[in-house]
């Protein structure tokens, strides 16, 4: 029960954050990945406000032995680098280039009854279930 | 650089750090998106609860922001379809195969120093870098 409540707010929190930072704006995006174009560099300070809170708060977090509401951490312990990874990365990005959209923005994105929006959510999912059939054995 | 804007996006960044860092100490859990999206799907019915509550919250905060805000968020109408279609599934299987998206790999990820999410991180940006290159001043497909 405190578990969901946690993640509602949580959830509203973060739309909050994508919406007022503009990531939902997928031209916006995309001016951000446009580095030879008419470069829009105002993304680069989402990740910085993001990472500024982040780094300084996971550090005393991951300390604890446990969080608040559950008996474990759910962390991935992988350390490797390995092709997956760097394959997989390459091509969110280059789905990302295409669209203007990364998950985040494209799931909030369904509350402003954006059509495109929503082509996007379905696509993505799309994706997960051919990666669950085909790709993953 | 007359859409530059720093200090929402400040704002806004600190927000998103800000619902990660409760996800973790309360629940433990690291806020990336896709990977809430696709376990959604494919967690028991109480794993599923918590990523479909996070999920809704998303969306009610763009409602809110787009009801009070003054400027709202533009909806984009006349972008093709093809590429929406394409992209998404890309950005679907991408983000599984290399377990992680913008917010798993480039916010916690990194907040956590992980070397993975790092690579991840340098890896997805050069390739959007370039993919956006390529479309919009290599062939003009997308301008």
């Amino acid at each position: 029960m405190k578990n969901n409540l946690v993640a509602l707010i949580s959830g509203i929190l973060f739309g909050l954050g994508l919406a007022i930072s503009q990531m939902m704006n997928p031209n916006k995006v995309l001016n951000f990945l446009d580095i030879t174009g008419n470069w829009d560099p105002s993304l680069a300070f989402v990740m910085i406000g993001a990472l500024a809170v982040g780094i300084l708060s996971f550090r005393f977090i991951l300390k604890r032995p446990a969080p608040l509401f559950d008996e474990a951490f759910h962390v991935s312990k992988k350390i490797h680098i390995d092709k997956p990874l760097l394959m997989g990365a390459a091509i969110f990005g280059i789905g990302w280039g295409m669209t203007g959209y990364c998950p985040g923005p494209a799931f909030a994105s369904l509350g402003l009854f954006s059509m495109e929006a929503l082509i996007m959510v379905i696509s993505i999912y799309a994706g997960f279930f051919s990666h669950r059939f085909f790709v993953k054995k | 650089m007359e859409n530059f804007t720093p200090i929402t996006a400040l704002l806004g960044g600190a927000l998103i750090g800000l619902s990660a860092s409760l996800l973790l100490l309360l629940n433990g859990r690291m806020a990336g998106i896709s990977g809430i999206m696709n376990g959604l799907f494919s967690s028991p019915i109480k794993e599923e609860m918590w990523r479909g509550l996070f999920l809704l919250g998303l969306v009610l905060g763009a409602i809110g922001y787009q009801t009070f805000s003054e400027s709202g968020i533009p909806i984009r109408q006349d972008y093709p379809m093809w590429a929406i279609i394409i992209g998404g599934f890309l950005v679907g299987i991408g983000t599984r195969m290399g377990s992680g998206c913008t917010s798993g790999h480039g916010i916690c990820g990194i907040s956590n120093f992980s070397i993975r999410s790092i690579s991840a991180t340098l890896t997805f940006m050069a390739s959007g870098i370039i993919t956006v290159y390529v479309l919009k001043h290599l062939t003009g497909f997308l301008s």
